[in-house]
């Protein structure tokens, strides 16, 4: 049984007619697996993981047929039962360290209160606890750094502490939104690597949301691709770098420098397709190379032996690996005439 | 720390001087002197006028007259009344007691039930009771406050006959002033009845006088509250299983009262003034009072000196606040 098994998650804002900021998304983890969530802004990766962490305020609504963690049902659960899994078995650490933290408190505080909330640990208990986190957490001269206030640390350090704090109740899932966006260049390879030997060292499931495809690369071992807040490509990371199905992670991986066969570096012209001008068909469909008339419906995500793709025409599968054009597999039929064409 | 309250105390010299100057200066412009008002109504003898001023000191030129002040002042010196012939000092030091009790007992007032409003308002956003709680604190901070006074003292005193009109405490009791608080005097003079008493005298001067601090803190509580609660660390706070109320109190509040306790120093200012009209609404024995009087007497030393004592008193609580934002915001205290 999967740690965390998403099936069908919807996030919408406002109106029942708006376009919802998630798209039936399904998703799952395993124990001690990393899984990267990969997409531009705007593609619903953060918007997700505040709908696992129950941190969606109204007038979001979240829905789904299945939001699992650990066996238990996340939707069921009422407030109080599923506080008792937010920051205990189910963590998250966010995108900026310089304002994730508390300026009022001060460091030690901050990790003392998950240990008190969660593990009922008081007093010296809990600072010697706190300490050793931060240790964990490779803090030099951590003692010293327990009564500093976040504003006297470096971004480096601010989201070291917030890993700390992550990981203070020992979770069995730690979410890592863009952990390292806002850091030095410098900074992030040192944070991966602290992220990736915690979550080794104790068998945590990682999901870790990033722009960085070498962080995918070198870290996950499956990844999802987002965009427009549906996943348009799931599958093993090295087969994905390797012959990606979909035109979109075609783009992105062409994007990165490494990857690049031309020497001008290649970029999807447009941008993600907001509330009012989302497309009709595919929503990649405006910015799709590959766009044909056929395109004008909206593809389902298919399964192939390697994965699964949202397109009609995927990149780099052998012919009868999948049949995206078969009946049924998409909400509208196709106009006959296009068929001939293909 | 240290070096911060001693920067900030610099500052306070120039303002102190300021204070001086306008008093000496604002007294000084309303037409009439302490010699006439003292001599009455009929034509004063200009001799006898000017034999007066003299000995007071009032005919020199209006700069020698502003050294003498101040060189006074330096010394310690507060000069008398011209009308009781007391000090001025220990005037005010027996009537301040009456005003600080009443201006605490209505800025308690006013910090929990406009914390709590706001709150509330900020949590429920857009909802009738945000509304009304926003409505309500705009009437209050509208309303004038001797006109505010004045219905209640009909409602509550006349009408329903629940408090009474005026002064801090029934004449039945004669209670010894020990520490000049009434409630606490009428404690200690263990007469029956009498701390009763004297609360339901405060009541309705303490709700007078701090409806207008209670708006604007409600509204200063709102605002604060609404930005800081999309703050990060309020999604981290959450996204660590806390409780709602933690959220709200532990991680929320304290970051939101920061602004808040600015607004309540600025307060203070409000609230002495205001002290002056509930004071004489409520016929309250404080130096609201006291001042009001000297001025229509033109006794120049109570009112220069009376003034620069509340204008100290403000000074000093904004020092004090200033202080107090350095201590809860660790972010400006390491600053320097």
């Amino acid at each position: 049984m999967s740690l965390l098994d998403i099936r069908n998650l919807s996030v919408r804002f406002g109106d029942a007619d708006a376009p919802p900021v998630v798209d039936g998304l399904d998703l799952s983890v395993d124990r001690g697996e990393v899984l990267a969530i990969v997409g531009e802004s705007g593609s619903g990766k953060s918007v997700t993981m505040m709908a696992l962490m129950g941190l969606i305020d109204p007038p979001g609504v979240v829905s789904a047929d299945r939001l699992a963690f650990a066996g238990q049902d996340l939707l069921s659960l009422k407030g109080k039962q599923r506080r008792r899994l937010i920051g205990k078995d189910l963590a998250m650490v966010f995108q900026d360290p310089m304002t994730a933290l508390n300026p009022s408190y001060t460091v030690g505080y901050q990790i003392e209160e998950v240990l008190r909330a969660h593990l009922g640990l008081k007093g010296r208990a809990a600072r010697e606890r706190a300490l050793a986190l931060l240790e964990q957490v490779e803090i030099p001269a951590a003692a010293s750094r327990l009564d500093a206030y976040p504003h006297q640390l470096s971004g480096g350090m601010s989201q070291r502490v917030a890993i700390a704090m992550a990981i203070a109740a020992e979770p069995q899932l730690l979410i890592a939104d863009e952990p390292t966006t806002a850091l030095d260049v410098t900074i992030q390879a040192q944070i991966m690597a602290l992220l990736l030997r915690l979550q080794r060292e104790r068998d945590m499931g990682l999901i870790l949301i990033t722009h960085d495809l070498a962080v995918v690369a070198e870290t996950a071992r499956r990844v999802c691709v987002m965009y427009a807040g549906q996943a348009v490509e799931q599958g093993e990371v090295p087969a994905i770098f390797e012959a990606p199905t979909h035109p979109y992670t075609e783009a992105l991986l062409a994007s990165v420098p490494e990857h690049a066969d031309s020497r001008r570096l290649a970029t999807l012209p447009g941008i993600v397709p907001g509330r009012y001008d989302r497309p009709e068909g595919c929503l990649l469909s405006p910015r799709c190379p590959y766009a044909r008339p056929h395109c004008q419906t909206r593809p389902a995500l298919m399964p192939h032996a390697r994965g699964a793709v949202r397109c009609f025409f995927p990149r780099n599968l052998a012919a009868g690996e999948i049949n995206p054009l078969a009946p049924g597999r998409h909400r509208r039929s196709p106009p006959k005439g296009d068929l001939h064409a293909y | 720390m240290l070096g911060f309250i001693a920067r900030r105390f610099g500052l306070l010299i120039p303002t102190f001087f300021g204070v001086t100057l306008l008093t000496f200066a604002l007294i000084r412009m309303i037409p009439g002197d302490p010699v006439e008002v003292m001599m009455g109504e009929r034509r004063v003898d200009p001799e006898l006028h000017a034999a007066a001023m003299e000995r007071l000191g009032l005919n020199k030129p209006l700069y020698l007259q502003y050294i003498d002040y101040v060189g006074a002042l330096l010394q310690g010196d507060l000069g008398e009344s011209l009308r009781s012939r007391t000090s001025v000092w220990k005037e005010f030091t027996s009537l301040f007691p009456a005003t600080l009790e009443l201006a605490l007992a209505a800025l308690l007032f006013a910090t929990t039930l406009g914390v709590l409003a706001g709150v509330i308002a900020a949590l429920r956003r857009g909802s009738l009771l945000d509304h009304g709680v926003m409505g309500l604190s705009l009437t209050g901070y509208s309303m004038p406050i001797f006109w505010w006074g004045l219905i209640l003292i009909m409602v509550f005193s006349v009408w329903l006959g629940w408090t009474p009109v005026s002064g801090r405490i029934d004449l039945l009791y004669d209670i010894p002033p020990v520490t000049g608080f009434m409630l606490i005097d009428t404690l200690l003079s263990g007469e029956e009845g009498a701390f009763t008493d004297a609360l339901m005298h405060l009541i309705l001067p303490a709700i007078v006088l701090g409806t207008i601090p209670l708006a604007v803190i409600a509204r200063m509580t709102r605002s604060a509250m609404l930005e800081v609660m999309r703050e990060d660390y309020v999604r981290t706070a959450r996204a660590k299983g806390l409780s709602p109320a933690r959220v709200v109190f532990v991680h929320g509040l304290r970051n939101a009262l920061i602004p808040v306790l600015t607004v309540l120093g600025l307060q203070v200012g409000t609230l002495l003034a205001g002290a002056v009209l509930t004071e004489t609404i409520f016929s309250w024995p404080g130096i609201g009072k006291w001042l009001i009087e000297a001025i229509g007497a033109r006794d120049y030393a109570v009112v220069q000196n009376g003034i620069l004592l509340v204008a100290c008193l403000v000074i000093l609580v904004n020092f004090t606040v200033d202080v107090l934002y350095g201590l809860a915001n660790p972010r400006i205290r390491h600053q320097h």
